[in-house]
């Protein structure tokens, strides 16, 4: 095998542990935002509310208004917020992924410009990756990115965009060059989009549950100053390594269908019968052994390294099993005849993560193409 | 992993290397690997590993112990150094002196616990017990009027009805009646405390067979040729590969964490969740693990002289001891039915 897959034991330290007292009095301070029917909705008073808290950007420098605290922190926030149903919509990308990206990629103007706004709750991301005819094999992109006399002109297509609708700013990828034979990943260049630019149209695609989450954003002549080229032209390619680690190991990889299960622990009461009982326990064992694992990717990104073989396997894992979550329950509550009133709820939370769970497998990369990562990390590619 | 740790697991390795490597032992047709084998961990004082230096063990934590067994497994062990090692754990507890040579453990709970009376003689029928027919002795719980207390038999003493185990090992029912300890001590912890133990070491030396068996198939692929390539690099092969990968990581981590939180619980039932999931994700995870590691070796891998059977028939074997994970799952369920939907995740994140 080219490389060990490590998966150290490791546990929250006492901060992280202090720091979700305060999450929970805060969460139960603000009950009216929590699992509202827009899941996850663009609550702006409630993202200004944790902005006061300190906890966007919580683990950003302090030049640009963040905190300089652990990534274990970060962690905690976010698996509370996610079992609570806090709708974290407006600025989760941003604090996720993107403020990273324009930290780690961003020109001095646009750290100064932009990161402060994220972490005042006032800014939302999307990311322009998807295209029509470019989906898993990204580097398939079209939309382009021209040179022009003041920095560059964006035109193409661009797919799936979730949030596109309320975003202040898109990370995308544009083609900025041709491939070349010997790398086909050559060419492609990320930009910083301002989303209220003219030329840009953001039309909604509703789910089959009938939600609007992502859209297709069509841009035409859309001009960018030059500072908004992140990283380096054409090389968008090696910049995506240490991002992914972040997007793919987190508890939303596993945590989006949870309210089915604490629903079920509802229906079958206090003293289930063997079958529920049993059933319950081996549920209870899959999510721990995921959290475990998440919260030792956690610990690895924290520490300074690049855990994309482990944060693959994780997002696999944690994907495949949310996605199987309400289906088991479904099954185990099948049998249980008490509480009408839990039963109704159940039923609720039941259906609604029903409809959703197609798409926990193709959001942020597939099945497949986790699989095909973790061969590769196996030395089998 | 500390430079101790390492120390300690090259010395393991090395040894099972050198003496205990499954083809090796596949290949001797009979039992002369066996003896010396043992000799070289005992030397190595593997075998009294987390015993207090002061009653001739290694002292080792509990954590640097499960790395043994991690890597045990990773040899398909054939020798009982898990029941061995958890006997080892009973006596040190029970401040019984350890005896000389090979010993097993019996982990019976509740109604199933054997008596012992006033007169000094054990009553019940206890197991299925592992490698009964390599063991001097066997520690186990027993009942009495005042409380439970931790006993040595001497294996000869006692009548068992050899059977074997899907690993080929001795597997026996032990009849204890009239049968007098060579010793009996009380103890600080109950029956259910050594099953758990029990739990978490078995779940640990999956956690190694997992390795093994990842390691043997990833080698396999890259040497096997159908269709002019390595099957490696057919997709469909991949991909049951990176499931294999998938599956290893959640048991090692699962059977990380238990060791993690037995290294600091006064008694491993303080430990019962970590233990718990690791028993039944190890369990869970052989089922398919199993299947996959024969699918990627094809025909050549379901023969007797190949290695890779040791690997999947001790997996298929260490899950069904000290608890299957149906028993585990619903002890678990239950406890988390016991606190309701709304405390649901707070014990999540309290474990
Ligand atoms: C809810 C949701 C939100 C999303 N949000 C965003 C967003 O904000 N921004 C964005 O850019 N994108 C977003 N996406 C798009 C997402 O990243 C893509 O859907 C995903 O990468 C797959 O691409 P595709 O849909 O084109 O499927 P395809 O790539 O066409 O794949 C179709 C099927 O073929 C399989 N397949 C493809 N290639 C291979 C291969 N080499 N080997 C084996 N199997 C293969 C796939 O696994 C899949 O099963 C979102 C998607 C969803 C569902």
């Amino acid at each position: 095998m080219s490389q060990a897959i490590q998966f150290d034991p490791i546990r929250l330290p006492d901060a992280a542990e202090d720091l979700r007292s305060e999450v929970r009095a805060f969460l139960a301070d603000n009950a009216e935002h929590l699992d509202r029917p827009s899941r996850r909705g663009f609550d702006h008073e409630f993202a200004r509310k944790v902005a006061a808290k300190g906890w966007i950007g919580l683990t950003w420098p302090k030049e640009y208004g963040g905190q300089e605290r652990s990534f274990l922190e970060r962690y905690v926030i976010t698996e509370e917020f996610l079992v609570a149903r806090a709708p974290s919509q407006v600025y989760f990308t941003a604090d996720r992924q993107s403020g990273p990206v324009i930290l780690k990629y961003g020109d001095e103007e646009l750290k100064r410009q932009v990161l402060p706004r994220i972490i005042a709750g006032e800014c939302t991301f999307a990311i322009g990756m998807s295209e029509p005819d470019s989906g898993s094999d990204l580097f398939a992109a079209k939309a382009k990115a021209e040179r022009t006399n003041e920095g560059w002109r964006l035109n193409g297509t661009k797919v799936w965009t979730t949030a596109a609708h309320e975003a202040d700013y898109m990370i995308g990828l544009f083609r900025t060059s041709p491939a070349t034979k010997e790398n086909r990943r050559h060419g492609l260049t990320q930009f910083l989009v301002d989303m209220k630019k003219p030329g840009i149209q953001t039309r909604p695609i509703l789910w089959p549950n009938g939600d609007h989450d992502f859209n297709e954003v069509v841009f035409e002549d859309v001009d960018l100053p030059a500072n908004h080229l992140l990283g380096e032209e054409d090389n968008a390619w090696m910049q995506a390594t240490a991002e992914l680690a972040y997007e793919r190991s987190g508890p939303e990889r596993f945590l989006e269908t949870i309210a089915v299960l604490i629903e079920l622990v509802n229906l079958v009461g206090p003293t289930p019968d063997s079958r529920a009982a049993e059933g319950l326990g081996r549920l209870v064992a899959q999510l721990f052994t995921l959290r475990r694992m998440s919260i030792s990717v956690a610990g690895m990104l924290a520490a300074g390294k690049e855990p994309v073989l482990e944060a693959s396997i994780v997002k696999d894992l944690g994907t495949v099993w949310m996605q199987k979550l309400p289906d088991i329950c479904r099954d185990l509550g099948a049998l249980i005849d008490r509480d009408l009133a839990a039963r109704q709820r159940f039923e609720a939370a039941l259906t609604s993560n029903m409809l959703i769970a197609p798409k926990l497998t193709i959001q942020g990369g597939t099945t497949e193409i986790l699989r095909g990562i973790i061969a590769r990390g196996l030395g089998l590619r | 992993m500390s430079e101790m740790t390492e120390i300690i697991v090259d010395t393991t390795r090395r040894i099972f290397e050198d003496l205990g490597d499954p083809q090796t032992i596949i290949n001797a047709k009979d039992d002369s690997w066996r003896a010396p084998l043992w000799a070289a961990l005992d030397d190595g004082g593997l075998t009294r590993a987390w015993a207090d230096e002061a009653a001739g063990g290694a002292g080792l934590s509990v954590s640097d112990t499960f790395e043994i067994i991690r890597v045990a497994g990773a040899h398909a062990v054939a020798v009982p150094l898990v029941p061995h090692l958890l006997a080892v754990w009973l006596c040190s507890r029970a401040g019984m002196a350890l005896p000389e040579g090979v010993m097993t453990v019996a982990a019976p709970t509740g109604d199933a616990l054997p008596t012992l009376a006033a007169d000094g003689t054990l009553k019940g029928l206890i197991g299925p017990v592992a490698h009964v027919d390599q063991a001097g002795h066997l520690a186990v719980m027993a009942a009495t009027a005042d409380g439970p207390v931790a006993v040595l038999v001497a294996v000869d003493a006692a009548m068992s009805d050899p059977g074997s185990d899907q690993a080929g090992d001795g597997l026996a029912m032990v009849r204890l009646d009239g049968v007098t300890p060579v010793a009996s001590a009380s103890v600080d912890v109950t029956a259910e405390d050594v099953q758990a133990l029990g739990a978490a070491m078995a779940a640990m030396a999956v956690a190694g067979a997992f390795e093994g068996a990842l390691k043997m198939c990833v080698a396999y692929s890259q040497d096997r040729v159908a269709f002019g390539r390595p099957i490696a690099k057919f997709q469909a092969v991949q991909h049951l590969l990176a499931r294999l990968a998938e599956e290893t990581a959640a048991v090692v981590a699962a059977a990380a964490s238990a060791a993690f939180a037995l290294e600091t619980a006064a008694r491993p039932m303080d430990a019962f969740v970590d233990i718990a999931t690791a028993k039944i994700r190890a369990g869970e995870a052989a089922s398919e693990g199993g299947l996959i590691a024969h699918q990627v070796h094809g025909a050549i891998g379901f023969t007797a002289d190949h290695p890779l059977h040791r690997y999947v028939q001790r997996m298929w074997s260490w899950r069904d001891q000290f608890g299957r994970e149906a028993v585990w799952a619903e002890q678990l369920g239950r406890h988390f039915a016991a606190q309701g939907g709304d405390a649901f995740w707070k014990t999540i994140t309290a474990a």
